[in-house]
């Protein structure tokens, strides 16, 4: 199960963020003008599981203006870089496909952080553990669908099967294309991308950094057989070193 | 062409026709900064220290320099000692320390260096213990602390070039060897101050060799990075990296040159080698951070990778390669 956020249709009404808040409890994430547009919540963090993003391209000057607005969450990797260098088993992927934290395991040792391609998940500094959006796991498990989903009043965010918003999100393309909405592109939809497709993927007007995400991202684990050859030949390397100091010589 | 020119609000208007410059959103990074704070460098010091002193001390009492095989253990005890204060203050939830061992797993070097470094530990302490107190269980427990201490010594290159960062990612390769070196640089230089010298030559070659070393491969791994390894040489990276290059080179060279005939340029030398290698931790410590900060080394690459295969993110279809934003007709 996942996500298909829709960002032609967003209207930046942040319901998304407000009910996510709600509905997971999640604290207070500062109360600040950014200056950015009217974005004044900035990123996803440990205390922002929904962010909406406001680009402004253009000049109202001479009418040659547009407003993007996205709903910005965790992409619920299939090749998840956090859950995957997680030392305690504290994040792991739930029956539906999703990547949740259990908040009585986390130690806060931060690897999650540090491994996000996305800069989704975070430390939450007063609490010391590692939070981000859990696809409203508890909903799900009741059979309702995630609360920023059901709050979204455009169907900018629709939840479902993940082939079945695929084939819904390619159709939303070929339509907009149509229209001439000749920018129209899926972000995170393919499943041999660098993180085995997303579990939350995006529609999107503009190149994926505009709106704040990188453009090909990939699992770092991806490269960890390599690492790990690069490690051994260095401890080898290590201990021979260490011989050849011993042998020869003066004592 | 760079691949690392930023351009944080791009507009049609703004739009210049010029090269793949690198956009942003409102010129924000795109990965969160690590949360690790500085008990990691010092343990990536203190640590990788105790982990190349344990297959000297075995060596050296293999080849009967009782002294000097002494010595390293008692470093190599210190240094593990130390590295789980380190290591449990910088948790977020400090008492939840023991869940690093609740299981085991290849996907994550953390995991696998928590159940090294408790190994390591255990069989140092016992190591210790026989070497000091003639406790039993030496025999068996110093090939153990032997095998692990290099493991803890190079896991920490792993731990970090397996994340998003892009200067710890892109030098994967490098980083293991490079943690080896200044690890042998720092656990040779130590012994060589408090090892009498009639057995402290093998100290005084290993700070040499893995000061060498560690110059070497800083070079090679620069060179490769290009422009990617920029954090490298910038801010307190580059300040701490410089410091480093120079406190390393200078202390080898002392210690080559006159640190078999004056107690006080080795001493001098081997402080200048251990100075610089605690630096070069902190060097590619503080570049991890510059690099996750600033967004044209994480879109930047990716950017040229997506323009190198000619198509768009995740096969779909992209408008204009890397246009920039373009107003679509007013719908």
């Amino acid at each position: 199960m996942g996500f298909f956020t829709d960002t032609s249709v967003c209207i930046g009404c942040k319901a998304c963020e407000v009910a996510c808040k709600e509905w997971n409890q999640v604290p207070e994430d500062g109360l600040e003008f950014t200056g950015q547009s009217y974005d004044n919540t900035g990123a996803l963090g440990a205390s922002t599981w929904r962010h909406v993003a406001f680009v402004e391209q253009g000049s109202s000057d001479d009418m040659d203006f547009r407003w993007l607005m996205s709903s910005d969450v965790c992409k619920h990797c299939t090749s998840a870089a956090c859950l995957e260098v997680c030392p305690t088993g504290a994040l792991f992927r739930t029956e539906f496909g999703t990547v949740v934290v259990q908040e009585d395991v986390c130690n806060g040792c931060g690897y999650c952080v540090a491994a996000c391609p996305f800069g989704v998940i975070d430390r939450r500094e007063e609490d010391g553990r590692a939070w981000k959006c859990t696809l409203c796991y508890d909903r799900l498990k009741d059979g309702m669908e995630p609360a920023c989903a059901k709050a979204c009043p455009t169907d900018s965010i629709q939840f479902g099967e993940l082939d079945e918003l695929r084939e819904r999100a390619r159709g939303r393309v070929q339509e907009l294309r149509a229209d001439g909405v000749a920018d129209a592109r899926l972000y995170g939809d393919d499943p041999d991308d660098g993180v085995g497709g997303f579990g939350a993927f995006f529609l999107l007007l503009d190149d994926p950094e505009v709106y704040g995400l990188p453009p090909d991202p990939v699992s770092t684990t991806r490269d960890l057989p390599a690492i790990w050859k690069s490690t051994a030949l260095a401890a080898g390397a290590l201990v021979a070193g260490v011989a050849a100091a011993l042998v020869g010589g003066r004592r | 062409m760079s691949v690392l020119e930023v351009r944080a609000y791009p507009g049609p208007s703004g739009s210049d026709g010029a090269g793949p410059e690198i956009r942003t959103y409102h010129g924000r990074p795109v990965l969160k900064q690590p949360v690790w704070r500085p008990e990691i460098p010092w343990y990536f010091f203190v640590g990788g220290m105790a982990g190349a002193a344990a297959p000297l001390a075995v060596g050296a009492g293999v080849s009967g320099r009782r002294a000097l095989a002494r010595r390293a253990w008692i470093l190599a005890l210190a240094g593990v000692g130390i590295s789980p204060v380190l290591l449990i203050s910088d948790l977020g939830r400090p008492e939840r320390f023991h869940n690093m061992l609740r299981v085991f797993k290849v996907t994550s070097p953390m995991s696998v260096g928590s159940w090294a470094l408790a190994g390591f530990g255990t069989a140092t302490g016992l190591a210790v213990g026989n070497e000091l107190l003639g406790l039993p269980g030496g025999a068996a427990a110093k090939p153990v602390a032997a095998a692990l201490g290099p493991v803890v010594s190079t896991y920490t290159a792993a731990l970090i070039a397996d994340t998003a960062v892009p200067v710890w990612h892109e030098a994967r390769t490098e980083l293991p060897f490079l943690f080896a070196a200044t690890s042998a640089a720092s656990a040779g230089a130590a012994l060589t101050l408090v090892t009498p010298d009639a057995e402290a030559v093998p100290a005084r070659r290993l700070a040499v060799a893995g000061a060498a070393g560690a110059l070497g491969l800083l070079q090679a791994m620069e060179r490769r990075l290009g422009p990617l390894g920029e954090p490298y040489r910038e801010g307190d990276a580059g300040r701490f990296g410089r410091a480093a290059k120079a406190l390393m080179g200078a202390g080898a060279l002392g210690l080559a040159a006159f640190g078999r005939r004056s107690r006080a340029a080795a001493a001098a030398g081997a402080s200048a080698v251990l100075a610089g290698a605690a630096l070069e931790r902190w060097s590619v410590f503080r570049a991890g951070f510059q690099s996750a900060a600033d967004p044209k080394y994480v879109v930047g690459p990716q950017r040229a990778r997506v323009e190198a295969r000619g198509a768009g993110v995740g096969g779909a279809q992209v408008g204009p390669a890397g246009g920039a934003g373009r107003v679509n007709g007013g719908d």
